[in-house]
């Protein structure tokens, strides 16, 4: 009887041997795991419910059984389109989500917002969209390698997306930063949160064809090997266009996204660590030269290196009220945090997107934060476990550098309001109030289903 | 592919070790300095984002946290004002607090150790949280006796329950209404703070245990004491009764107050000395105890020794080392001898209850604010013991003739039907610019009933009572003292 079952399952078009591994295992483990993830997101927003109110409403259901049925009809669609895919993946990214919302929906009860006003509410619709997206993608793209084809395409989707808020009429400036299109007064959109997956696949494609010249001709100098300046092309592009984008646009942390991603995947794709010097040189060196040319790039060095010098905090704009006032809240939230709804999370400006993450450490406090960092690094793990056990190039390098993407972004987000690098403004995947943010990582999920489930029902034919 | 993703993978690891170090550090390591910040609004939040114990005595709230409607939740409420404000102290938004509101901060504050299960409970449960509250010893029918006889005057009294060392009443004044120092106008609260600062009246000063005064011929009791604890005295003991007596290696005489001798014939006794309060057989008996002598008698009952009520204690003083002179005066209280009214009310303690003295305490219990549930208990704990019960008994008796006798010096202290032991003090201040007395600080210390006390007493008046030289120790403090003992032996 079980038979039947798993046949009928197989009428789906990919092919599977599925003689030494059983799938539905697989999806019972994640199904069970969905659940744990979704009992604990429903905990903490009914938490935040007692916490900061004292009553439960009609938001309560709505955040807890929304985010619960998405991610439930996610993992319907995998059952019949990915059956092999780890079962990891979106019960993490579910719950990261989840404890966003829950911490948002906090802030909201904390400034007074509430209906279409609440960024929770928005919050639950993005990521209806979001996991939406997902689905279509995992149903529509069967095979990864089709995005193989699109390589060019996709580059220069990356390109126009990126250059969109610059656009007169289009672009928003938000926070000194022009990184936002708007859609009407509703709607706000980060294009460049898109563009990353866009450049990842456009990244992966090209240096899968063009490794070879970039990794086996160059000259030997002080014992590295260095390409030959016709192959410096594209890192030289990558660079300008990475300094354009942190000058014109003022987005310091999307230009370090970006040239990280790049760095990385060529030094995957190559071997070679002189890319990754050179690269490091190149940016160093632009960063270097904005910090002396451009007040706010200067300011962030200043507010990074003396935020409590009483003059650095009094200055507006920019000044460092926001990063000391963020370093005050996870510093009240101490070990075990002031509990869901008993920290005053929304003192931090941006507490809900920028600042999400130390609204997590001032209310579950540094056991929370732990508890962020390690379901952030089974998710980059899952990635890059998809990058050590896939037979082809393309599928490793694309599952690497989404992997990367990821925990740089992390690094630059939260490494900025702990202090160990520059503020700069991004996103904390999955947490953060955004549109954007959660459709793009909701999609480097769907990507990573789909990886992941290629190399499982893939039989073993090359063993590296 | 696999060595560059390696070493890719080793990156993001030292990216994430790198935050879970900073995140540790901000969280733990720098935690207490960030909120100390005086940026750091959200630690003042909290503060008042609690709802903080009340302060209990009898079972009503002399402290308590009202809901407000502004940012900060809750505020300080003192019902009754002044009258227990020596007592409870008060607590403000930014400039501090005293008291037992300082005193027991964390348990208020529901931050003490042995919260910490609660407030995990409270964390995983999402309960508000909320601090213990404090049961203290003070029996509110005697603090208002014990305010109301003080009056306007300036002074303070302690009564205490000799057998158990609990605080019956404990007044001081003048005083301040801590409910002036509370809200969350910052910058009016500095303003009444800082009048009462300057105020010449010292309102801030709790008299009763952290004032500083001489105490007269109150610390009689202790010279007895020690003249008794040696061996070589007994009550009968007899001294030279000239009326007036030349301190050795000066010039200097010590006389009665009164300028007279201490009763009929040639010699008096140590018992006569104490029930009059003369001043000749003390200088004298000073004089041949010895000041280290004195100075153990009088570290038995606490002097020089840190005490926490849990409210600090200003220590009674008395020089180890002095000269003869020096060592006269002090055995009748002056010199450099100083004592506050709850030091001398220990001294009384100790001769009530049979020689043992047992250590003071304001505070009964903290108890649970949802369950009332007892959370600690106070328990009677024997301070020392600086007498033979005999010895208590022979002071006992002699303190009884100060009050029944009628060449006593504390007459007005009499109770019908019931035994009173006590004792007066007046203390000499020196003298003013024009060569007059300083007004005398006037002290009462006693207790009743004289068998089985159920209460013992301290009694303070500053500045003659507000009579000048008029005012006298039998004529103010001892009636106070009185009053007091009856609101006990009245209930």
């Amino acid at each position: 009887m079980a038979k039947s079952n798993v046949s009928e399952v197989d009428a789906a078009p990919s092919s599977r041997s599925s003689s030494d591994k059983n799938p539905r295992k697989l999806r019972n483990l994640e199904l069970i795991l969905i659940l744990f993830a979704c009992a604990i997101n429903a905990a903490a927003i009914v938490l935040v419910q007692w916490g900061a109110v004292g009553t439960l409403d009609g938001q309560t259901v709505l955040l807890i059984g929304g985010l619960s049925v998405l991610v439930l009809c996610l993992h319907v669609a995998v059952r019949f389109f990915a059956r092999d895919a780890d079962p990891l993946i979106i019960p993490v990214a579910a719950l990261l989500n989840g404890i966003g919302i829950a911490e948002i929906y906090r802030i909201d009860l904390a400034v007074g917002l509430t209906g279409w006003q609440a960024t929770s509410t928005r919050q639950i619709a993005w990521t209806g969209m979001a996991i939406i997206s997902a689905i279509i993608i995992i149903v529509v793209i069967r095979n990864h390698r089709v995005l193989l084809r699109y390589t060019y395409i996709f580059g220069l989707v990356a390109v126009v997306l990126l250059l969109l808020p610059l656009v007169p009429g289009l672009g928003d400036i938000k926070g000194g930063a022009q990184v936002w299109i708007s859609l009407g007064d509703f709607m706000s959109f980060q294009p460049g949160e898109i563009a990353k997956i866009a450049l990842a696949i456009f990244f992966a494609g090209y240096l899968v064809r063009n490794r070879d010249s970039l990794s086996m001709v160059g000259k030997r100098f002080l014992g590295m090997s260095f390409p030959r300046v016709r192959d410096l092309g594209p890192i030289l592009v990558f660079w300008l266009l990475a300094m354009s984008v942190l000058v014109f646009q003022r987005d310091l942390g999307t230009s370090l996204l970006y040239f990280g991603l790049f760095l990385v995947m060529i030094y995957v794709a190559t071997g070679r660590a002189s890319w990754i010097l050179i690269g490091l040189g190149l940016f160093g060196a632009g960063a270097l030269l904005a910090g002396q040319q451009l007040e706010y790039v200067a300011n962030r060095f200043q507010n990074w290196l003396n935020p409590f010098d009483q003059a650095v905090y009094d200055q507006y704009p920019g000044g460092s009220l926001q990063l000391v006032q963020g370093l005050f809240g996870m510093a009240n939230g101490g070990m075990t945090g002031t509990g869901l709804g008993q920290g005053r999370p929304e003192i931090t400006p941006l507490s809900q997107s920028d600042y999400i993450v130390p609204s997590i450490g001032e209310e579950l406090g540094l056991a929370g934060m732990f508890v962020l960092f390690a379901l952030y690094l089974i998710l980059i793990g899952r990635g890059l476990r998809i990058g050590f056990a896939g037979r082809d190039d393309f599928g490793k390098l694309l599952a690497t550098g989404l992997a990367f993407v990821i925990a740089l972004q992390i690094f630059i987000v939260i490494g900025g309001v702990t202090r160990v690098i520059p503020l700069t403004g991004l996103t904390a995947p999955f947490l953060a109030a955004g549109g954007s943010s959660l459709l793009s990582n909701w999609i480097i999920v769907a990507l990573f289903i789909r990886l992941s489930d290629t190399i499982r029902n893939q039989p073993k034919l090359v063993i590296e | 592919m696999n060595k560059q993703l390696k070493r890719v993978s080793m990156v993001i690891f030292v990216m994430f070790l790198a935050l879970m170090t900073s995140s540790t550090i901000i969280q733990v390591g720098a935690a207490d300095e960030l909120r100390a910040d005086p940026r750091n609004t959200r630690t003042r939040y909290a503060s008042f984002d609690v709802e903080r114990g009340a302060i209990l005595v009898g079972g009503q709230a002399v402290a308590q946290s009202v809901p407000t409607d502004d940012e900060f939740k809750f505020t300080r409420e003192y019902p009754q004002g002044p009258l227990y404000s020596a007592i409870t102290g008060y607590y403000t938004l930014n400039q501090g607090m005293t008291g037992i509101e300082s005193a027991l901060n964390a348990e208020l504050s529901g931050t003490s150790n042995s919260q910490f299960i609660d407030k995990l409970t409270r964390i995983i449960t999402g309960q508000k949280p909320q601090g213990d509250s404090v049961e203290l010893t003070i029996n509110p029918v005697v603090q208002q006796a014990a305010w109301d006889a003080l009056g306007d005057m300036t002074g303070a009294v302690v009564a205490m329950d000799p057998s158990t060392g609990k605080i019956l009443a404990l007044v001081s004044k003048p005083t301040f209404d801590p409910n002036s120092l509370t809200g969350n106008d910052d910058k009016q609260i500095i303003e009444t703070y800082n009048s009462l600062l300057n105020d010449p009246t010292d309102p801030l000063i709790n008299r009763a245990i952290n004032g500083g005064n001489h105490p007269g011929s109150t610390f009689k009791l202790v010279t007895t004491t020690s003249a008794l604890e040696s061996g070589d005295y007994t009550p009968q003991s007899t001294f030279p009764n000239t009326g007036q007596y030349q301190l050795p290696q000066s010039s200097s005489i010590v006389r009665n107050s009164w300028l007279g001798t201490c009763g009929p014939g040639a010699t008096t006794t140590l018992a006569t000395g104490l029930m009059s309060s003369c001043n000749t057989p003390f200088a004298q008996l000073g004089v041949e105890l010895g000041s280290e002598a004195l100075a153990d008698t009088a570290e038995s009952f606490g002097f020089d020794t840190e005490l926490n009520i849990p409210l600090p204690v200003t220590p009674g003083f008395i020089p180890r080392v002095q000269n003869a002179p020096q060592t006269a005066l002090s055995a009748i209280g002056q010199q450099d001898v100083m004592a506050t009214p709850l030091q001398m009310a220990m001294v009384s303690m100790a001769i009530a209850n049979d020689g043992q003295l047992m250590k003071p305490q304001l505070v009964d219990s903290v108890v649970n604010s949802d369950n009332l549930a007892t959370v600690s208990e106070f328990k009677p704990e024997v301070f020392s013991t600086p007498m033979s019960a005999e010895t208590a008994e022979e002071i006992t008796q002699m303190m009884i003739s100060v009050v029944s006798n009628a060449a006593g010096s504390a007459t007005t202290a009499r109770i019908d039907g019931v035994n009173v032991a006590g004792k007066t003090g007046t203390a000499e201040n020196g003298t003013l610019t024009d060569g007059t007395d300083k007004p005398y600080t006037l002290w009462f210390t006693g207790f009743a009933p004289a068998e089985s006390p159920k209460v013992v007493v301290g009694v303070v008046v500053e500045n003659g009572g507000g009579m000048g030289l008029e005012g006298t120790s039998e004529g103010i403090a001892a009636p106070i003292g009185k009053k007091v003992i009856e609101a006990v032996l009245n209930q």
